[in-house]
């Protein structure tokens, strides 16, 4: 019975580390992703993810042509939603709660890179875009 | 005669327990924080239910935003609004007044409602920095996310 108790634990605590997400975590899930997407993958690039969230593209919506619509030049700073809403800084250096979920990561890039490039983002995207975030 | 009398009081003094400005908020947690993401989580009174479904059943293309959800979620939202829609109860909703039941709009700005009780605001403050967009209640109405809608 004691033993079964210390397994029980031992399996809690296990889960639970397994289960623990952060940017790292999702980072290396993204790598994952991005080697079987392109054979020579050597790793994520903080300044393709910088060109990525200034850029302005034209196969997305017409409110938002870029990151920058919602998310302002600079991504310490507050953005804004257009409804009005404040949207807490991108940047892990000033918001360490962000990225601690691949499920919500991957619903706000699935959301935001069809609203802005009218398509889905590669995983080598969101990992250079995520390793920016990191660097910011 | 005393019983008249207790009577006309009371009918007189309904409206003025009757608090106009209060409407009631999302309560379902979902609902609440899925809606509230991007903006103020819009009462379900304020929408017949034909106006919600439409609205969730087009998410993929949400006023000028990809807001879509995996179908589940979707399903439990639309579950939601519909059954706290405005015309769900047994009167229907102000916001419903004069409403094309067929065709009914998907912007809360578009019913009649509304825009009688938003008449007289200029265009300038519309786009002031502090508004900047009609669907930012709490802007003017601070105690919007509780259900109060009095001015500021």
């Amino acid at each position: 019975m004691k033993s079964l108790g210390w397994m029980s634990i031992t399996a809690t605590l296990l889960a639970s580390t397994v289960n623990a997400e952060s940017i790292d975590s999702i980072l290396s899930h993204y790598a994952d992703s991005a080697r079987t997407e392109t054979r020579s993958f050597s790793g994520f690039d903080a300044n393709r993810g910088k060109d990525l969230y200034f850029k302005e593209f034209t196969g997305g919506k017409n409110d938002t042509p870029s990151c920058t619509s919602c998310h302002t030049n600079n991504p310490t700073q507050p953005g804004k939603t257009r409804a009005g809403k404040s949207i807490d800084p991108m940047a892990v250096s000033v918001n360490a709660e962000r990225y601690q979920s691949l499920k919500k990561t991957e619903k706000w890039f699935r959301r935001n890179c069809k609203s802005v490039l009218g398509r889905e983002c590669t995983a080598t995207e969101k990992g250079n875009f995520l390793t920016f975030m990191k660097n910011s | 005669m005393r019983f008249k009398t207790l009577l006309l009081t009371a009918l007189f003094a309904l409206p003025a327990c009757a608090d106009d400005d209060y409407i009631k908020p999302i309560s379902d947690q979902v609902t609440k924080d899925e809606c509230s993401a991007c903006h103020l989580a819009f009462p379900a009174s304020m929408l017949p239910k034909a106006s919600w479904e439409k609205i969730m059943a087009n998410l993929d293309n949400h006023f000028g935003e990809d807001a879509s959800l995996d179908a589940q979620t979707t399903n439990h939202i639309t579950r939601y609004l519909s059954a706290e829609a405005g015309d769900s109860g047994l009167w229907s909703s102000k916001f419903l007044r004069g409403l094309n039941s067929q065709n009914p709009p998907i912007r809360i700005t578009e019913t009649k409602y509304w825009i009688r009780e938003h008449r007289g605001i200029s265009d300038a403050k519309w786009k002031s920095d502090r508004v900047g967009s009609k669907a930012n209640c709490a802007a003017c109405h601070r105690g919007a996310e509780r259900g109060d809608y009095e001015d500021d």
